[in-house]
């Protein structure tokens, strides 16, 4: 399996260059904020109609895990919905589609600040997952360890040769990953900003994804006085 | 003028100076003297705010004197909101404001109040408008006025331009006739290159050879304005500058990129005549008159003719004495280019590129605006859309599916048929669905393309002094410690914050990163022709003895590149084949070829490794010599490479999010956009990867490819060349570098070939990085 693999608690993880996190021990594939609905949600607020395409594109690459790896378990890190109506305004087709990779699976939507009640898909529906020694949740906790969370979308910027690359990221360190968003439609937060210099380690990693994971050093905010 | 005053539509066209803005408004005065004209009686349209600004202090003066009793205000992004709302309350007799102004003001459900009575408009420096997309709002504003005043009068103020008609058509309503009147041009002027000691160099931008002549010049005269092409290259100039200036002469430095508090006291110190010299880029190419300019220099290759002859009118505003210009050439090669312009402006021979049809992107920013302002009906709006000299040849499949776009979003894949954003009424007119939506649309009217840039700042304890912007892609380039220039100072990187870049001041002398990105000008395609003709010649007397040497060397050694076929160079140097295409197609075509070619030759295993594109040439290295240079420069191959994978370039990608934001797919701002956090905000690449991916005929795409034949991409001047040349493609294979291609390798601004290359080095960066902090990969 090709993708960047480190150790949590012990536990050995790899971090998959799509941006899904896979632990083998268990077959569990983790994806976070896929944001299903986001184009319909944004119509409805009357806000421009964007390419009505992205559940599509977040659903094959989903899918395309899934064949890779065989996951016998789904955990959906939260925020998998654009808002808690979007998961029934989908559009048939893809409602059966998201039915078709539940078969056959355990499959876990954690609740995210966007989609927090229950949906009326197949799956069990739950505030946070403990599976020890690893936790499940949405927002990452300060003072937590073997925590995986998503939420922020984090995202790496580098300086190449004088050219400059920007990526979504996993963030790691000895405490916690968290995860880059999987959903198609989705921005990200810079790994500098100061929400992350609080929450990881001095010697977190960035790993970006993209047609391969590579590590680096997380390249994090000045401190200041 | 007074003569005219009723004619449908005028084009004033003088030299700057010559008083025609005033002229423009004698009609206007005259009939409002009477004192019998209730409400706005005429919108005056500029460019710039300051300009408005400008000419409401002008003509005040005159009304106030003579006791008229006339009420003239202006209206631009400044003002504030409680005059605005005045304004529409109880409109001026004279309103002078911008483009972006007057289609918010069309926008607002009382248009037809606030319009009602107009009898004229003025639209002033419209040579400049119409080679923007502002220019196509501002006419699509006007069908709409024309419509709801049917007897309104266009006056338009225009410095010297190529094809007077083709403007009068562009500004003129329907078919109705536009009288072009000419001022006397004065007299010729007195323009020159600038003699210096040391001859320039053989590439760059810099002009720092010329730093002491320059000094001499401006010691010589009262005032003097400095242009340059790029605002890079005026922030190094005017450093060089000061570092060589031993009599501490009063010079300043003003370009776009600067903050408005130091570009404004530019300005004042400008008219109270303290400055000898001002050191400026395109930001001074139009505007205000300025105190006693009388020198323009123009330092680099000025790449346009029209832009020069209107940059050399910014010298001796009195109306006949003749102005007085000096032309830099940055290195050899520009010496020649310099020549072909002064042949140029002495023979009038002005250029300009045709802009073709009125941009459609454009058209569903008006759609949007004209439904904020109430339902409308299609076939009405169609009618007075095809008013508009630019889309008099718009078809009515091409209106559909811009409205379809607006409307659904027009998508191959139909999901929005609730949620639709116009909706068609039982009487088949067209409205908002979710009135809310208008306060959006209203939020991002206009089409100026600002790059995204960052404001920075020095850094203290409580928010630093502001010193300007730089382009974000730059900022990203820079680790804390890279020192560049800003303001005419050197500065420190120290970080990022909340989309501010924070410097400190740097002791040194030398920036470490002396550049900063910026669009740089193409020359012209009739400056390439005169240039190639200069080249052809036998001999070239009238050029510096470096200059003259130089070329006579690549005649004896190789060949001189020719009007009427392609000339490409082969040879080998520093272990690395080199191709080298002289296309003459201008800066971003060349770029663009570069990128074409080195494709092909990936494909056909030739092993390119990188190239570099000037406005003359674009050279190649690789691993394989290039044998047959014909296959790589197949017309066919070319517009196959720009449809497919040229789509997924990153040109592209900056093509498309332009012509989403104007269209409205996308916003620049959004209310409370700063609460939401940054997280919310996707990049317009996503968008532009779907439509690729899933909807590859949709209208954002067609229209971005359409901008692909003109602006970065330019493949339009590919096209060109390739119908210039027909096929003769001259491959001469060279022991060594010849003369020509020499400077091109120390041009800056060499390219990687992408792809695979890319993940190398991230691969390399990644292995770097965790051993320096000493983790294993």
């Amino acid at each position: 399996m090709d993708g960047y693999q480190f150790t949590l608690a012990g536990t050995q993880l790899t971090a998959l260059p799509s941006g899904a996190l896979y632990w083998e021990a268990r077959n569990l594939l983790c994806v976070s904020d896929l944001h299903l609905g986001k184009a319909l949600r944004r119509a409805r607020m009357g806000e421009p109609p964007l390419p009505p395409y992205e559940t599509r594109d977040t659903l094959t690459r989903l899918e395309s895990d899934l064949r890779r790896t065989g996951a016998a378990t789904v955990i959906c890190l939260g925020d998998s919905f654009d808002d808690s109506a979007a998961a029934g305004h989908l559009p048939d087709a893809e409602k059966l589609w998201i039915a078709k990779l539940q078969a056959g699976r355990r499959w876990v939507w954690i609740e995210g600040n966007h989609d927090p009640g229950p949906v009326d898909l197949g799956g069990a529906h739950m505030a946070e997952l403990p599976a020890p020694p690893l936790t499940f949740r949405h927002i990452a906790r300060a003072g937590q360890s073997g925590e995986i969370s998503g939420h922020y979308h984090p995202k790496v910027r580098l300086a190449l040769k004088g050219r400059s690359l920007s990526r979504p990221a996993f963030l790691i360190d000895s405490d916690r990953v968290i995860l880059p968003a999987f959903g198609t439609y989705t921005g990200g937060l810079w790994s500098d900003d100061a929400v992350f210099t609080g929450l990881m380690r001095r010697d977190a990693l960035a790993v970006l994804t993209g047609a391969m994971a590579h590590a680096v050093p997380m390249p994090r905010g000045v401190q200041r006085p | 003028m007074l003569a005219r005053a009723d004619d449908p539509a005028t084009l004033l066209i003088a030299p700057t100076g010559g008083g025609k803005t005033l002229a423009g408004f004698l009609p206007t005065l005259a009939d409002l003297a009477t004192g019998d004209h209730a409400g706005l009686h005429t919108l005056y349209i500029s460019p710039l705010k300051a300009l408005a600004a400008d000419i409401r202090r002008n003509l005040t003066t005159p009304v106030t004197e003579m006791g008229l009793p006339i009420r003239i205000e202006d209206r631009t992004g400044d003002t504030s909101s409680h005059t605005k709302r005045r304004q529409r309350a109880d409109p001026p007799h004279i309103l002078l404001t911008t483009p972006e102004s007057l289609a918010l003001l069309t926008s607002y459900e009382d248009a037809p109040r606030i319009f009602a009575g107009l009898k004229r408009v003025v639209i002033d420096e419209v040579h400049a408008l119409a080679e923007s997309k502002r220019g196509d709002q501002l006419m699509l504003a006007l069908s709409r006025l024309q419509a709801l005043c049917p007897g309104l009068r266009r006056v338009g103020l225009s410095a010297t331009v190529e094809d007077p008609p083709a403007l009068a058509r562009y500004m003129a309503h329907g078919n109705s006739p536009c009288e072009i009147l000419s001022a006397d041009p004065g007299p010729e002027p007195d323009i020159a290159m600038l003699a210096t000691a040391e001859p320039p160099p053989w590439a760059g931008g810099g002009a720092a050879y010329a730093i002491p002549a320059v000094l001499d010049q401006v010691r010589r005269h009262k005032t003097t304005l400095i242009f340059h092409n790029t605002r890079a290259q005026a922030e190094i100039f005017f450093h060089n500058l000061w570092l060589a200036n031993d009599d501490a002469l009063p010079i300043g430095i003003h370009h776009g990129s600067l903050d408005r508090v130091q570009r404004e006291r530019v300005e004042a110190a400008m008219v109270r005549g303290e400055l000898r010299a001002v050191v400026c880029t395109g930001s001074l190419d139009l505007g205000l008159d300025w105190g006693d300019v009388d020198l323009v220099i123009q330092v680099g290759a000025p790449k346009n003719v029209k832009r020069l002859v209107q940059r050399i009118g910014r010298a001796n505003h009195r109306y006949n004495a003749p102005s007085k210009a000096l032309l830099v050439p940055a290195n050899r090669f520009e010496v020649v280019e310099c020549r072909a312009a002064l042949d140029a402006v002495r023979a009038r021979d002005l250029d300009g590129e045709a802009r073709g049809p009125g941009p459609r992107d454009v058209l569903c920013q008006h759609i949007l605006i004209r439904a904020c302002a109430g339902p409308f009906n299609a076939d009405a709006l169609f009618a007075e859309v095809t008013g508009a000299g630019a889309y008099a040849t718009l078809s009515r499949a091409e209106f559909d599916a811009c409205l379809d776009f607006c409307a659904t979003g027009g998508y191959a894949l139909r999901a929005y048929d609730q949620w639709q954003r116009l909706q068609q009424r039982a009487d088949g007119d067209w409205q908002l669905r979710d009135p809310r939506s208008a306060r959006l649309i209203r939020m991002n009217i206009g089409t100026i393309q600002d790059t995204d840039t960052l404001k920075v700042r020095m850094r203290r304890a409580r928010g630093g002094k502001p010193l300007g912007e730089i382009e974000e892609g730059f900022a990203a380039t820079l680790t804390p410690g890279d020192t560049f220039l800003i303001g005419g100072q050197i500065v420190r990187f120290e970080s990022l914050r909340e989309m501010v870049v924070e410097v400190s001041r740097d002791p040194g002398r030398k920036p470490k990163i002396a550049t900063y990105m910026g669009t740089k000008f193409a020359t012209s395609t009739q400056l390439s022709a005169r240039i190639l003709q200069i080249l052809a010649a036998p001999d070239w007397p009238d050029l510096p003895e470096p200059v003259r040497d130089w070329l006579h060397l690549q005649r004896h050694v190789s060949q001189m590149p020719e009007p009427d076929s392609l000339l490409i160079e082969s040879f080998g140097h520093d272990g690395r084949e080199h191709l080298c295409i002289y296309g003459f197609a201008g800066r971003n075509a060349m770029q663009t070829l570069g990128l074409l070619v080195t494709k092909r030759m990936e494909e056909t295993g030739l092993a390119p490794l990188g190239f570099v594109a000037t406005d003359y040439a674009t050279l190649i290295w690789g691993l394989e010599p290039v044998t047959d240079a014909a296959p790589l420069l197949a017309p066919d191959a070319l517009r196959a490479g720009l449809d497919s994978w040229l789509m997924s370039n990153a040109v592209m990608k900056r093509t498309f999010r332009a012509s989403a934001m104007i269209a409205g797919l996308i916003q620049r701002n959004t209310p409370g956009a700063r609460k939401n956090g940054r997280q919310a905000t996707m990049s317009s690449d996503i968008l532009y990867d779907t439509l690729v991916k899933y909807d590859p005929a949709h209208l954002l795409l067609d229209i971005t490819r359409q901008e692909a034949m003109r602006g970065l991409v330019d493949f339009g001047r590919i096209e060109e060349m390739l119908t210039r040349v027909a096929g003769r493609v001259t491959l001469r294979r060279l022991a060594r570098v010849s003369p020509l291609a020499a400077p091109l390798f120390l041009e800056a601004g060499r390219m990687p070939v992408e792809g695979a290359a890319q993940e190398r080095l991230l691969a390399e960066e990644s292995a770097r990085l965790l051993a320096a902090a000493g983790l294993a990969p």
